[in-house]
C-alpha cells in the first residue's frame, strides 16, 4: 500500500479506537452519541484506503446522516431520563464478561494479525459506483428488493411500535 | 500496512462493541454498542474484498449490513421509546416485565 494510505489508515485507526472508547465508557447518552459520530466519520475514512469509494459515502450519509441523527433525536425526545446512574452492583459479573471479552479479541486479533494475503491488483471499476452498482443489481438483483421490503417493514414497525397506547 | 492489521483491528472494534453491550446498562448505549460492532464487521469484509478483488461479493454484503442496520437502529431506537413510556427510565436491569 502506498504511503498516503498507511498514514491515512494509522490516523483513521486512532480515531475509529478513541470514539468507539469514548461511546462506551461516556455516562451521558449525547456525548457517546458523539464518540459514535466521529467513530463512523473515521471508518469512512478507512474505507477509502480499502478502494470503497461507495461504501465511504455511504457510510456517512447513512450513519452519520440518519443513524446518528436518530439516535440525537431520541436523547432530546427523552430528556435528562436518558443517563442511568453508573454501574454499580454486579462486579463479578461485569468483570467476568469484561475478562471473558477481551481474552476472546486477544486470542482472534493476534491470530488473525498473521493473515497474510497480497493486495490483489485492483480493476478500475472497483468500488465505484458503476462496479458496485453492477455487481448489486447483476448479481444480487433479489437480495437488494428484499432489503427494501425490510426497510418497509421497519418503517411501519417503528411506528406501530413507538406509537402512543392510548389511540 | 498488511492485511493482517485491518482484521486485528476489526477484532478489537468488535471487542469494543461486545464490552460496551455485555457491561452498560443504558439501553441507548447498549444499542450505540450493536452499531460499533456491526461497523467492524463492515471493516472486516472490505479488507477481505480488497485482498481478492476479483469480485465486488464483500461490498455487497457490506452495503446489505448497512441496510439492515439502519432498519435495526430505528426499530431499535422505537422499542426503547415504548420501553420508556412504560418504565420512565432506561435501565436495563428495570426490564422485567416478560420475568414473572
Amino acid at each position: 500500500m502506498s504511503f498516503p494510505g498507511a498514514t491515512l489508515f494509522v490516523v483513521t485507526a486512532i480515531f475509529a479506537m478513541a470514539g468507539a472508547l469514548f461511546t462506551i465508557s461516556s455516562n451521558r447518552p449525547l456525548r457517546a452519541a458523539i464518540g459514535l459520530l466521529v467513530h463512523i466519520i473515521s471508518l469512512a475514512g478507512m474505507f477509502l484506503t480499502l478502494d470503497a469509494q461507495l461504501l465511504a459515502a455511504l457510510q456517512l450519509l447513512v450513519y452519520a446522516g440518519a443513524v446518528v441523527v436518530l439516535f440525537v433525536f431520541v436523547i432530546m425526545l427523552i430528556g435528562p431520563a436518558a443517563e442511568v446512574d453508573p454501574m454499580q452492583g454486579r462486579i463479578a459479573s461485569r468483570a467476568l464478561s469484561i475478562g471473558l471479552t477481551v481474552a476472546v479479541v486477544l486470542s482472534v486479533a493476534s491470530t488473525v494479525a498473521y493473515f497474510d494475503a497480497p493486495w490483489g491488483v485492483v480493476p478500475d471499476d472497483f468500488g465505484t459506483v458503476e462496479g458496485l452498482g453492477l455487481a448489486i443489481y447483476q448479481q444480487s438483483l433479489v437480495p437488494f428488493e428484499v432489503v427494501s421490503i425490510t426497510l418497509l417493514v421497519a418503517i411501519v414497525g417503528a411506528i406501530a411500535i413507538a406509537r402512543s397506547p392510548t389511540e | 500496512m498488511d492485511i493482517g492489521t485491518y482484521l486485528a483491528l476489526a477484532s478489537v472494534l468488535f471487542g469494543l462493541g461486545a464490552v460496551g453491550f455485555l457491561v452498560r446498562r443504558n439501553m441507548l448505549i447498549q444499542l450505540m454498542s450493536i452499531e460499533l460492532m456491526l461497523n467492524s464487521v463492515n471493516v472486516m469484509m472490505l479488507a477481505f474484498n480488497r485482498a481478492y478483488p476479483g469480485n465486488h461479493a464483500g461490498q455487497v454484503f457490506a452495503f446489505f449490513v448497512i441496510a439492515v442496520a439502519a432498519a435495526e437502529a430505528a426499530v431499535g431506537l422505537a422499542i426503547l421509546i415504548a420501553y420508556y413510556r412504560i418504565k420512565r427510565t432506561l435501565d436495563t436491569d428495570d426490564a422485567t416485565l416478560l420475568r414473572y
